[in-house]
């Protein structure tokens, strides 16, 4: 019994342990969550085996594991990277295996182990997976389990982003809040896993062969096997021991060690902690500070009024709201007489069915004089209960802050999804920051910290507050927090000092990552905090360190958006004399029958999926569409949006059959805007020109095994779709050209691409996997030398194979030039036109500033649509930029795409017409707009206009979006009605 | 913010009343070199040294969160040290390079200035050092000599950083090879002073001299990894970006080859002549340019010629070589951030017996999505041996995630080695007692 090996595999979130004896064979194992107490669960596990093999005094021991290496650093232990690991236990084990795909807590691996031996991991970007599954389930209130057997149920399977966790999340929600079942939900999570692994991690490389599926989440969900078998056509195997394969291969690997076990067994019981992490001063530092702190709030933050004798008349509240509902009733004066603060469980009809048939209850002499809901669940809960009105949430937001701090001029509220903040200006919303997909989660992600570490929020907030040296986890995404928290255990922080660390990170999340705020000067003089998030004292103290200066905390901060609903109900209520509100009664809710099927619209080609709301009695509440269409015979009103208005023009350009050959063009990055150019120019010459089919997601997945790199924006990552359409297409050529510099148009210092638009054809080249014959041309094309083009253009086309007279080439080429300077001018009258209109109709216009690409619909989601929606007319940032001059700028300007929204953005600043306004549309990912974003929101809040951000990317949820917007346009109302006030 | 402020110029009073020019310092031992450099004309340069983790937290507070991490650290470096104390702010300028090339490195100097409007110190000069014509001040211009001066600095710098990665990790007497790389600062920042030892004589002498010092350390002959270091140009070289990346090599036991500043510098003046070919130019601006890069070239000479006087040591390859190894995988158009420079220097590695290769990006660094990611399935379909992981360096990832990954690296290095040089016996006897194990293969579903 001598020779025993041992593997110990500490994950980011479970313990494994193998032991096998002389022959290899597993005599032991053990599996086990840690709940970050690493050391002591280890010395157990290994004190179990002591008891198990009292013969065996000095086995081979060797650790693995991502939250290994600083344990086995400190105990000079042997360390095998658990990847290798991996490798090593399925190579002696399963000698047929082409390609693991190992998923762990918060890592994913694919292994390929036959052919050319590649091993991939999961970004520092792209999130968990094991504990995405757990987030995910514990929003949908089930146990991981639970999600799985619920997925087996599924009928239709929605899109969800697949890039990273916090994505996801932000898409499921809205599916939860708009009644979709549970089972499709549950379906569509596990699919985004799936897709997240594949496309994030192959790489340009196909998985096939015998694939193995490892990791506690492939273990334990049959599922989500069947999902990855099912994307990737095959069927995988799930061996024996699949949660072991990491401690089986560290122990048989070649590094491990004889050790005495005693010792090794003693040196992790003693081990003290290192503590020498970076951290911040503690919250509270001592029991005294703390009271005073607390006698502060709760002074400042109750409510001034009390409950009016005369009850007749009620209002209610409904924020409906990402992780949470809230609701409040309350009396003519603004005082409380009920509220709720429920978690979300999926369906937040039952929820408000219960608060309001307690309130029928409780108060059965009081009349319901008017109510309106916000957030998320808005429409749906308006059409369920018949509430009078809605509101977008900031503005509830606004008018519960004014009740309590009248002078308010900065609100931060911080939910379990997101963080808006908004100043205030002359009493109007002046300018909102809304946390973008990519950092929100801030308050679920302190609730799933919790639970991980086996502890209620509140519990672990509380813990906290007497931390004496919290850790310092700075102020980035979520999902890099888990490994952020990884390092600091590593370091041996304490339970207590990452809990006061996380909600630091919070707060230092919200202030420079969202508000980007250099000091508290930037936010204002009187500040009010509210949101569920800052019901916990260590957040909340964490948040006055950090720009020291006391804040309000209203006692119900959880409430505000309900309870500012109420105010907004009992406002439009009083203001028509006689207003009955139409809200549910008790038997209206008796019979209230809630149903929500699926069905697919199929009244034009976007077929959307549509989740239809039945409660009973013929009304119904549909969501999920992106035009009017789908909700009845009602015509859209005419609408001018310039998106649409381009695609158009583009879809001028037809392919002329020709004996001389096809060139496919693919329909996407600059090649987009130089349709007219290059068609002209090869057509001229007699050569057929085809373009890629319009982007969609089935056309993204046909290129998505082949993008190396999962960071690059979405933009770039179709193009690999509209490559290989092409190929599909067996067009004679596909063109498309390097191009380092784009045209003059003397509205920048330069005229630069962007690297990925200059180069992305060299991605292309470098990972498509067979062009089948196809010539693939790729070559550098100056079309910003006009006289040098059609010779450097002439030998590029020889060289494929397309042989013309340089005298013809000179023709095409001018000719070309003269196309894509019409096609300009076509954009610039329509444009002219539409402010003309608009001005003339008095209709608000919006500039949708952002690159010509995205005009297409699958990247920017109908948000085009959506302005539309608002009665707004959408015109482009390059109908703009011919009309203005060069401008010297606080940056370099050296993009010809970005030289445009800088004079797009001047011609709105300078522009004295308040319903004009600038709305910026920034890919997820683009380098390049961290820089154009700051100056452009610079030009305009210099001259007190209101800046406009959206980030998109592969969700397809417009709710951020739609709130951007819609406070946008209630903030420009206000203004307009304080501007008319003050005339 | 106004935006029309105008520029804060550094004037030739601010230079006669002897402000201080803080620098940051990219590459230690090339900046130290080069800062000691522009000291011989009366400027009085300061490198900055400050660094932890404020550093990133400053920059994160002055800087778009978004911005690549070499700007925020950069900034926040600067930013850290006006806001010290240490420093008259009266009396303080900053420089920084500017290249001038299409990815957003050129607006460096912008953001920065942008942060110093926001903590209130807009009053501080900042000087683009650049060879683009991009901004000038009265009180700084870059005279012939001064970038003869500066070229030699980065010659003598890539032969120091070469031979000091390629002794060091063998060392018989711990340190020793870090100690030469003082001695040899030092005595070329006298001879910098002194007005000596950079022209095309004393800089061939000198050279050999450096390449015999090292030689004649004592080494052991183990048997080591080898690693190579690509990547954005401030994470590859600058320890503060990549978390000490070289020393982090050098604790696990490998030799590292970290490809040098000099073939940078005729990439991008060899960019000026590509883009000619590509797009037309003048005939003019192309004699210039091709001049630069004879200049240029004989200075490389020197530098392989001097290393190849050892047997010992491993020499880069001439430009033209490095050129031609991309031929076919990327092209030469390719030329903004890195370029395919980047590309050529992972095949080279691989060519030069390091084919283990970090590559070190800023999350969100465009260029490095084409040349660096975007390559490497290329690289590995003509090189199966390549052996490249890409490391993202930002103020979010942490060192544990990276070293994780860079783990994973190495153990496949490892194997390679076994696999060329053969394992050593008593490994390989246990590896066959191992083989009884047998395979349990058997299916859940």
């Amino acid at each position: 019994m001598s020779q025993l090996r041992i593997g110990l595999d500490v994950g980011s979130t479970t313990l494994k342990c193998v032991v096998l004896d002389q022959q290899g064979e597993i005599v032991y194992e053990a599996y086990e969550r840690h709940y970050a107490r690493i050391r002591e669960k280890s010395a157990q596990m290994l004190r179990t085996i002591r008891e198990r093999f009292p013969d065996c005094k000095e086995p081979r021991i060797c650790v693995s594991g991502s939250a290994g290496m600083g344990m086995a650093e400190s105990l000079r232990m042997p360390f095998e990277q658990e990847v290798y690991a991996t490798r090593t236990s399925v190579a002696r084990l399963i000698p047929g295996a082409d390609c693991v795909i190992e998923l762990g807590g918060e890592d994913a691996k694919i292994l390929f182990v036959s052919g050319m031996i590649e091993v991939r991991m999961n970004g520092s970007c792209a999130g968990g997976t094991g504990a995405f599954i757990d987030q995910m389930a514990s929003l949908l209130n089930v146990t991981p389990s639970e999600l799985a057997e619920l997925a087996e149920q599924h009928k239709q399977v929605y899109q969800i982003a697949s890039r990273c966790g916090v994505f996801a999340k932000s898409d499921i929600q809205p599916l939860i809040n708009q009644g979709a079942q549970l089972p499709d939900v549950a379906a569509s999570i596990f699919m985004a896993v799936v897709h997240q692994t594949i496309a994030g991690l192959s790489q340009g490389r196909r998985i096939e062969g015998n694939v193995v599926y490892l990791g506690g989440p492939l273990s334990y969900f049959p599922y989500l096997r069947k999902a990855f078998d099912q994307e990737l056509h095959l069927t995988g195997i799930c061996p024996e021991h699949s949660l072991y394969y990491v401690a089986i291969g560290a122990a048989m690997s070649e590094l491990a060690e004889p050790m005495q076990l005693d010792q090794i067994i003693a040196r992790l019981t003693d081990a003290q902690a290192r503590g020498d992490y970076k951290h911040g001063a503690p919250l509270f530092a001592t029991q005294e500070d703390y009271q005073a702190f607390q006698k502060r709030h709760n002074e400042a933050g109750t409510l001034k009024t009390k409950p009016s004798a005369n009850l007749s008349r009620a209002f209610i509240g409904v924020d409906a709201g990402s992780t949470t509902v809230k609701a409040v009733a309350m009396d003519e004066s603004g005082a409380i007489l009920m509220q709720r603060y429920l978690p979300n469980t999926g369906n937040p009809v039952p929820l408000v069915r219960s608060f309001l048939t307690d309130f029928y209850r409780d108060y059965p002499n009081t009349r319901i004089a008017g109510s309106a809901a916000t957030g998320y669940g808005e429409d749906l809960i308006k059409a369920a209960f018949h509430l009078d009105f809605g509101l977008v949430e900031t503005m509830a937001h606004f008018l519960a802050a004014r009740s309590f701090e009248p002078q308010v001029d900065f609100i931060i509220d911080i939910g379990g999804q997101d963080i808006k903040c908004f100043k205030i200006k002359q009493g109007a919303i002046d300018n909102i920051f809304l946390n973008e997909a990519c950092s929100s989660g801030c308050g679920s992600f302190l609730q799933t910290f919790a639970g991980a570490m086996d502890l209620s929020a509140a519990e672990f907030a509380q813990l906290g507050l007497f931390a004496d040296k919290p850790v310092d986890l700075g102020s980035r995404c979520t999902v890099f927090m888990n490994s952020s928290v990884k390092q600091a255990q590593k370091d041996g922080a304490s339970v207590e000092n990452i809990s006061a660390g996380l909600s630091m990170s919070v707060v230092k999340n919200a202030l420079y990552k969202v508000i980007r705020a250099p000091g508290p000067d930037g936010l204002g003089q009187h500040i009010v905090v509210q949101g569920g998030t800052f019901l916990s004292d260590a957040v909340l103290r964490a948040f006055e360190m950090e720009i020291d200066r006391e804040v309000v905390r209203p006692k119900i901060a959880g409430l505000m958006g309900a309870y500012g609903a109420a105010l907004y109900a009992r406002d439009q209520a009083s203001r028509s004399a006689g207003f009955m509100s139409a809200t549910l009664d008790t038997e209206g809710l008796t019979a209230l029958a809630h149903t929500v099927k699926s069905a697919n619209c199929n009244l034009c080609p976007n077929h959307c999926r549509l989740t239809i709301n039945d409660f009973g009695g013929g009304r119904r509440y549909i969501s999920g569409n992106r035009c009017e269409r789908a909700l009845g015979a009602k015509q859209a009103s005419a609408t001018y949006n310039m998106f649409l208005d381009k695609r158009e023009l583009l879809n001028a350009y037809k392919p002329q059959p020709s004996v001389k050959g096809t060139i496919g063009i693919p329909y996407g990055l600059n090649m987009l805007e130089l349709l007219p150019f290059w068609h002209k120019f090869f057509t001229q010459l007699g050569y057929n020109v085809v373009t890629s089919p319009e982007s969609d997601r089935d056309l993204y997945q046909l290129g998505q095994h082949t993008i190396p790199s999962d960071t690059v924006c979405y933009p770039a990552k179709l193009m690999h779709g509209h490559v290989e359409a092409l190929i599909d297409m067996k067009v004679d050529w596909i063109f498309y050209p390097c191009m380092s510099y784009n045209f003059n148009e003397n509205l920048g210092d330069n005229h630069y691409n962007c690297p990925v638009v200059a180069y992305y054809p060299e991605v292309i080249q470098a990972n498509t996997e067979d062009f089948k014959g196809i010539d693939f041309i790729d070559d550098y094309v100056g079309i910003h030398r006009e006289a040098d083009f059609p010779i450097k253009m002439h030998a590029i086309m020889a060289k494929h194979g397309m042989v013309e007279s340089l005298k013809d080439v000179k023709l095409a080429a001018q000719n070309a030039y003269q196309e894509q300077a019409l096609f300009r001018q076509r954009i610039e009258q329509r444009g002219d036109e539409y402010l003309k209109m608009a001005k003339a109709k008095g209709m608000p216009v919006i500039i949708l500033c952002g690159r010509p690409y995205h005009i297409d619909p699958e990247i920017n989601h109908g948000i085009d649509q959506l302005i539309t929606s608002f009665g707004a007319v959408v015109v482009t940032e390059d109908a703009i930029s011919p009309k203005m001059q060069l401008k010297p700028l606080a940056v370099l300007n050296q993009w010809t795409y970005h030289s445009r929204m800088y004079a797009a953005a001047d011609y709105v600043a300078s522009s004295n017409d308040l319903s004009i306004n600038l709305v910026q549309l920034v890919s997820f990912g683009c380098g390049v707009d961290a820089i154009t974003t700051d100056e452009i929101r610079s030009m305009l809040e210099s001259k007190d206009r209101i800046y406009t951000q959206i980030k998109i990317d592969e969700i397809s949820n417009l709710g951020a979006a739609r709130i951007r917007l819609r406070s946008l346009f209630t903030a420009l109302d206000m203004q307009a009605e304080s501007a008319e006030k003050g005339a | 913010m106004d935006n029309q402020r105008p520029r804060v110029e550094f004037t030739k009073e601010m230079k006669d009343q002897g402000y201080l020019i803080l620098a940051p310092a990219m590459a230690p031992i090339h900046f130290e070199l080069i800062a000691n450099a522009l000291a011989s004309y009366g400027y009085r340069v300061e490198l900055l040294r400050n660094s932890g983790p404020q550093i990133a937290d400053i920059g994160l507070k002055y800087v778009h969160n978004d911005t690549c991490y070499p700007a925020l650290l950069c900034i926040g470096q600067f930013i850290d040290a006006l806001q010290s104390g240490n420093y008259d702010l009266n009396k303080t300028a900053l420089m920084i390079t500017q290249t001038g090339g299409g990815c957003r490195a050129s607006n460096y100097i912008h953001l920065l200035r942008k942060a110093l409007e926001r903590a209130e110190m807009g009053h501080v000069p900042v000087i683009s050092l650049n060879l683009s014509g991009l901004e000038s001040n009265s009180g700084f211009s870059l005279t012939l000599s001064m970038i003869r001066k500066a070229l030699a600095a980065i010659i003598y710098g890539d032969a120091l950083m070469l031979l000091k990665n390629q002794v060091k990790p063998y060392e018989q007497n711990l340190g020793e090879s870090d100690a030469l790389v003082t001695r040899w600062t030092n005595e070329l920042v006298d001879q910098f002073d002194r007005g000596q030892g950079y022209s095309g004589h004393a800089t061939r002498k000198q050279l050999n001299e450096i390449v015999a010092s090292f030689d004649a350390i004592p080494v052991t002959d183990k048997l080591l990894p080898k690693v190579g270091i690509v990547g954005e140009i401030y994470v590859k070289y600058s320890p503060l970006a990549n978390n000490d990346l070289e020393q982090f090599l050098y604790e696990q036991g490998c030799e590292t080859m970290v490809p040098g500043l000099l073939q940078f510098m005729l990439f991008k003046v060899d960019n000026r002549l590509e883009d000619i070919k590509l797009y037309g130019g003048t005939r003019l601006k192309q004699t210039m340019f091709e001049a630069a890069m004879r200049y240029l070239g004989r200075s490389e000479r020197m530098l392989i010629d001097a290393l190849n006087k050892s047997n010992r040591f491993v020499a880069p390859s001439p430009y033209d070589k490095l050129k031609s190894m991309v031929d076919g995988v990327i092209g030469y158009g390719c030329k903004m951030g890195e370029g395919w420079l980047l590309t050529a220097e992972m095949i080279e590695l691989t060519h030069l017996g390091y084919p283990n290769i970090v590559c070190g990006q800023p999350f969100g660094c465009l260029p490095n999505h084409i040349v660096g990611k975007g390559m490497i399935r290329k690289i590995r379909n003509l090189h199966e041996e390549a052996n490249i992981v890409a490391v993202d360096y930002d103020p979010g990832a942490t060192r544990v995630n990276q070293e994780n990954r860079i783990k994973l690296m190495l153990s496949v290095a490892r194997e390679g080695m076994h696999k060329t040089h053969g394992r050593p016996m008593q490994e390989a006897m246990e590896t066959e007692e191992d083989t009884t194990l047998s395979p349990q293969l058997s299916t859940t579903y």
